[in-house]
């Protein structure tokens, strides 16, 4: 008498598995390559200690950013060190303010920035491109020379030029970044939508009758979303880079409000007075966040664009 | 290719007009002119000064001369702040000191970025590839403004070998700090494609086939897989040159190199519009010039494309 052999049984319960297989979508599957991919997790890790710690930090702070602590002003390379009896954690700026205060105020800016110019380039950027991607011909080439034209300018010095004229407030920083960031995100989204636009789905959704602007909405936008998401997140650090140079030559983000790039530059300015930590704590955050946003970004692009590598 | 060129300059002179004439309504429609102080001044000198200027002049006759003075005698007019200088003696006095050490940063970093990335894609995952690597991430987070910073820092507080600023006629010690600031992060972004432009290009069939010739790998590596790296390379070239054009305002800021960074920052800080707006298009036809050649450089670099 034979008995079944375990093996054989194991092997046909494998063969016979009834369970039907889950399909994956699409964003599943970028999900899964982004959870694999180490260096994006631990930025999304670390970026997310920044984040929480611009909310919570600000209940463990002794002073506001806008006190000036008059003890220890007079001895700033001395009393102003960072020290946790004086209650200055980062130690104290120029002016003897709190850096602890200052910097927590400053990474939420910069971060702010970053958000919103990337959100105003993305959105205006999208809008943008699918209309002349999708209404072609001689609309598409005219609103693309325009786009053209204006590519051709450095966006530092329109940024700068613009922040000049209209006066500089955080309302016309977030619309001066918006202005020059949505340009190549226009370029790439028609270039999409031209691709997008003569495949047979948006031809079947065309004869069944669904109007111009539901295709453009409904059936266009949402295989456009890859794309958009990947450059509006390599966009933000990129935001917030402008953003700290023109802040760091003084034509950004004026007092009472402050950047990471207002307060590298001042204590780039004050480094040979023996205060150094003026200069390293913005630098620290400054550096692990635009870093951090890179492998995030690098990440995405593998993650949801799978040829491109 | 003929037609190619004049295509390009056809849209290259409208782009040049139209940054000319978008600025010039800009800095007409600011608010708070150049001559607003606290204390008003009477109507009557108002009056002289602004005819001095030209600003009494209906709009389109200001727009006009304007234009007219750029391109035909290449003059921007007078300086609103420096009463016996115009924008041109601020432009002759910076730019040549701008242009020095831009052209040494902008070649340090190629010839550097271009080796690097080389050397990183033959010696594939060995320390220098690991060097290039970790340079192109940190090109990211190390722009000038942070590199700044950090050499006077090292070189001038700690070390003390090199003076923190200033430019003494361009003295060899007074351009390693500035043209290291400034080319640092493209260099690691031109190492970065140079070395992943490589490493596809070494993979493709043609080097394939000269090496299965028997070709040594100097003759495969020198003769037939470099041009075709360098292909992304070129294309990259514009936005190099807008980088340190920006950059340089940075430079010229921070290490007092009196060039034309500090002039543009010191005439948007006090409102001299004029001054602004010829440094901004003297920067921005720079560009578009720049883009037009590197374009020409790409067509006439790569065989395949024929336009």
């Amino acid at each position: 008498m034979f008995g079944k052999s375990q093996k054989a049984a194991r092997l046909a319960e494998t063969i016979t598995d009834h369970t039907a297989i889950q399909g994956r979508s699409l964003w599943q599957d970028a999900r899964n390559r982004f959870v694999r991919n180490k260096a994006a997790m631990a930025s999304v890790f670390i970026l997310g200690l920044i984040v929480l710690f611009t909310i919570i930090g600000p209940y463990f702070a002794v002073w506001n950013n806008e006190e000036i602590d008059w003890a220890v002003m007079g001895d700033v390379a001395g009393m102003g060190m960072p020290s946790i009896e004086t209650g200055h954690y980062f130690g104290v700026d120029d002016l003897g303010r709190d850096l602890y205060s200052r910097v927590i105020q400053a990474t939420t800016t910069s971060l702010l920035v970053g958000l919103i110019g990337a959100a105003t380039a993305l959105i205006v950027g999208t809008c943008y491109g699918i209309a002349a991607g999708y209404i072609g011909g001689r609309v598409d080439g005219v609103m693309m020379r325009f786009v053209d034209i204006l590519l051709a300018i450095p966006a530092t010095l329109v940024i700068i030029l613009l922040l000049v004229v209209a006066g500089r407030s955080f309302f016309m920083l977030f619309i001066a970044l918006g202005a020059v960031g949505w340009l190549t995100m226009a370029r790439i989204v028609r270039g999409q939508t031209l691709t997008l636009k003569n495949r047979e789905f948006i031809e079947a959704a065309r004869a069944a009758g669904v109007s111009e602007f539901t295709i453009m909405y409904r059936h266009i936008l949402p295989n456009l979303l890859g794309v958009v998401i990947v450059y509006a997140s390599l966009l933000v650090p990129e935001m917030i880079l402008t953003e700290s140079f023109i802040s760091f030559l003084g034509l950004g983000i004026s007092e009472p409000y402050t950047s990471l790039g207002r307060l590298i530059a001042e204590g780039a300015g004050t480094m040979g007075y023996g205060t150094l930590w003026q200069l390293m704590y913005p630098l620290a955050f400054y550096v692990t966040i635009i870093i951090t946003m890179f492998f995030i970004g690098d990440g995405l692009r593998d993650a949801l664009d799978p040829k491109d590598r | 290719m003929l037609a190619y060129v004049i295509r390009r300059l056809l849209i290259a002179v409208p782009t040049i007009l139209l940054l000319i004439v978008a600025s010039f309504f800009l800095m007409h429609f600011a608010p708070g002119g150049p001559f607003t102080s606290e204390r008003p001044l009477p109507p009557q000198v108002l009056a002289n000064i602004e005819a001095r200027y030209g600003l009494d002049q209906p709009l389109w006759k200001q727009l006009w001369d304007y234009l007219y003075n750029i391109v035909v005698h290449f003059d921007f007019g007078p300086s609103f702040k420096f009463k016996d200088r115009d924008v041109n003696d601020i432009i002759a006095q910076g730019f040549p000191i701008s242009l020095t050490y831009g052209m040494l940063s902008f070649i340090v970093a190629t010839l550097v970025g271009v080796s690097l990335g080389i050397a990183a894609a033959i010696r594939h995952n060995s320390w220098i590839d690991y060097f290039a690597v970790g340079l192109g991430i940190a090109a990211q987070a190390l722009p000038n403004f942070i590199m700044g910073p950090i050499l006077i820092l090292t070189f001038t507080l700690w070390l003390g070998w090199l003076p923190g600023g200033g430019w003494n006629g361009g003295q060899w010690q007074y351009l390693i700090m500035p043209v290291i600031a400034l080319a640092t992060s493209y260099m690691g972004s031109i190492a970065r494609i140079t070395r992943s432009s490589m490493l596809e290009v070494l993979n493709s069939n043609f080097i394939r086939t000269a090496r299965a010739k028997g070709l040594p790998t100097r003759t495969v590596i020198w003769r037939h897989a470099l041009k075709p790296t360098l292909l992304p390379v070129v294309s990259y070239l514009g936005p190099v040159f807008v980088y340190v054009l920006t950059g340089s305002v940075f430079v010229d800021i921070y290490f007092s190199t009196g060039g034309l960074g500090q002039a543009y920052v010191g005439s948007a800080l006090s409102r001299d519009y004029a001054v602004l707006l010829g440094v901004t298009i003297l920067y921005g036809v720079l560009t578009v010039l720049v883009n037009l050649l590197t374009d020409l450089a790409y067509a006439w670099f790569d065989p395949k494309i024929r336009y």
